[in-house]
């Protein structure tokens, strides 16, 4: 569904990726936490496309189309309302606009709010909505939690959990520990651009996850 | 990609980009202000027993509109980076195309709004008449629009992730600028001085060509001037 080959990018001086591989099969969650100017954004970058690797492929199935994103910023228009910004987003995708995903990200009494006008967790549910707008095949996620309240958290969670449970992918790029696990099947660790630790989250529970993960980037 | 795709992507793109603008009208305020102040200027500083109004109103036409152009054009992919929205568009599967074509087509839409503006005003303020010379004033105006907004288009591209957007943007476009410029400029002269449309017909069919090479290699070279 997902696989990156020897991918190497470096900015300057700065090596951003150092010969990452892997990859991502259907219902698989991966959660890949490490800390600042690591890479993952530039992975995650990479991955959707919109970074071309100075050496290496990633390959997405089904390319574009399939590829849900959400970076740091909301890729959201402040003077138009919710409802305008996802008409215009599902237009792009040949897609209605989407009615019951407002309802569960608790957004359907903001839809003709402009967004200037909503407070960051509500920015951010919006681009959760923006990205899910195609239903997408895989979901690359750079801290998808920024912002949320616990309700809105555990919505993602659920969203992220019925994702997976489709056959869908998702790469989950997130320093929250506890949260990351909870949802993954996979965990790996990111250290100067390369994985340091990448295998199955098999039972592990955050806490442990967490010891794993200061251990080795320590 | 189909062309029913690409027209309709084109169009989202386009009725996106004037929704922005309608609800903040900042752009639009601001282009039209600065065409209203320079002819203003220009009616108050010239020298009506130096040079007749209707010699010097195509060089202040085309200069106002030319500088009000810059300024409107700078708009066209910065409101894409707040928020990065650029990345999303990139993202999304359309092709790189309709991006461009919907940001050429919010960008003639918007500099013809205030083309609007400037052409009555610069009849008020310079006393010259333009009604009967309306049709082929307009397709003067359109072609050397559609020119000059193309390279406009594809140079705002380039320079919105630099530090100094606006400066760079005017810098660029500019020499490109001259020639659809000069053209429309010699073209506007003998059109308000009353000659036949015969006259200036071989600097509508320069325009028209420069609006042809240059929409066609804007559209080559817009994919590079995007992707990273």
């Amino acid at each position: 569904m997902l696989r990156a080959e020897e991918l190497h990018h470096s900015f300057g001086s700065v090596r951003a990726l150092d010969g990452v591989s892997f990859s991502v099969r259907p219902g698989q969650t991966l959660a890949i936490f490490g800390p600042n100017g690591a890479g993952k954004t530039t992975l995650l970058k990479v991955l959707a496309g919109l970074i071309r690797p100075q050496r290496g492929r990633a390959h997405v199935e089904g390319g574009r189309r399939a590829i849900g994103w959400i970076g740091h910023q909301a890729q959201l228009y402040n003077q138009l309302t919710v409802n305008e910004n996802l008409r215009f987003w599902a237009s792009l995708y040949d897609v209605p606009p989407p009615g019951e995903l407002l309802a569960r990200l608790g957004l359907d009494e903001h839809a003709d709010r402009p967004v200037r006008a909503l407070s960051r967790g509500l920015v951010q549910r919006v681009a959760i909505a923006r990205a899910l707008v195609h239903n997408p095949a895989v979901l690359l996620l750079d801290e998808p939690f920024t912002g949320l309240d616990r309700t809105a958290a555990e919505t993602l969670g659920r969203l992220l959990a019925q994702h997976a449970a489709a056959g869908r992918a998702t790469v989950l790029v997130t320093h929250n520990v506890e949260e990351g696990t909870g949802l993954a099947t996979d965990v790996a660790f990111m250290r100067a651009g390369r994985f340091v630790h990448f295998a199955p989250r098999a039972g592990r529970g955050a806490q442990q996850v967490g010891e794993e993960y200061r251990d080795a980037i320590a | 990609m189909r062309l029913p795709d690409v027209v309709r992507h084109t169009w989202a793109v386009a009725s996106k980009d004037l929704l922005i603008e309608f609800r903040s009208r900042t752009a639009i305020v601001s282009a039209a202000m600065f065409v209203i102040l320079v002819l203003l200027v220009f009616t108050f500083a010239r020298d009506p027993t130096a040079v007749a109004a209707v010699d010097l109103a195509p060089s202040i036409l085309w200069v106002t509109l030319t500088f009000a152009a810059v300024l409107a054009l700078n708009r066209a992919f910065q409101l894409e980076l707040e928020n990065q929205a650029l990345d999303g568009l990139l993202l999304a599967p359309i092709g790189r195309s309709s991006i461009y074509l919907g940001k050429l087509i919010a960008n003639l839409l918007f500099v013809g709004t205030v083309e609007l503006i400037g052409v009555p005003l610069l009849a008020l303020f310079f006393n010259i008449t333009v009604l009967p010379y309306a049709g082929p004033l307009a397709a003067v105006i359109v072609l050397a629009t559609i020119g000059f907004v193309s390279v406009g288009t594809l140079f705002s591209a380039m320079t919105v992730r630099t530090r100094v957007s606006e400066l760079l943007l005017a810098v660029l476009v500019l020499p490109f600028m001259i020639p659809p410029l000069m053209w429309a400029a010699r073209a506007t002269g003998p059109l308000l001085a009353g000659r036949p449309l015969s006259d200036i017909i071989g600097w509508l069919k320069m325009l028209a060509a420069y609006d042809i090479v240059f929409v066609g290699l804007a559209l080559l070279l817009f994919p590079a001037t995007v992707n990273e």
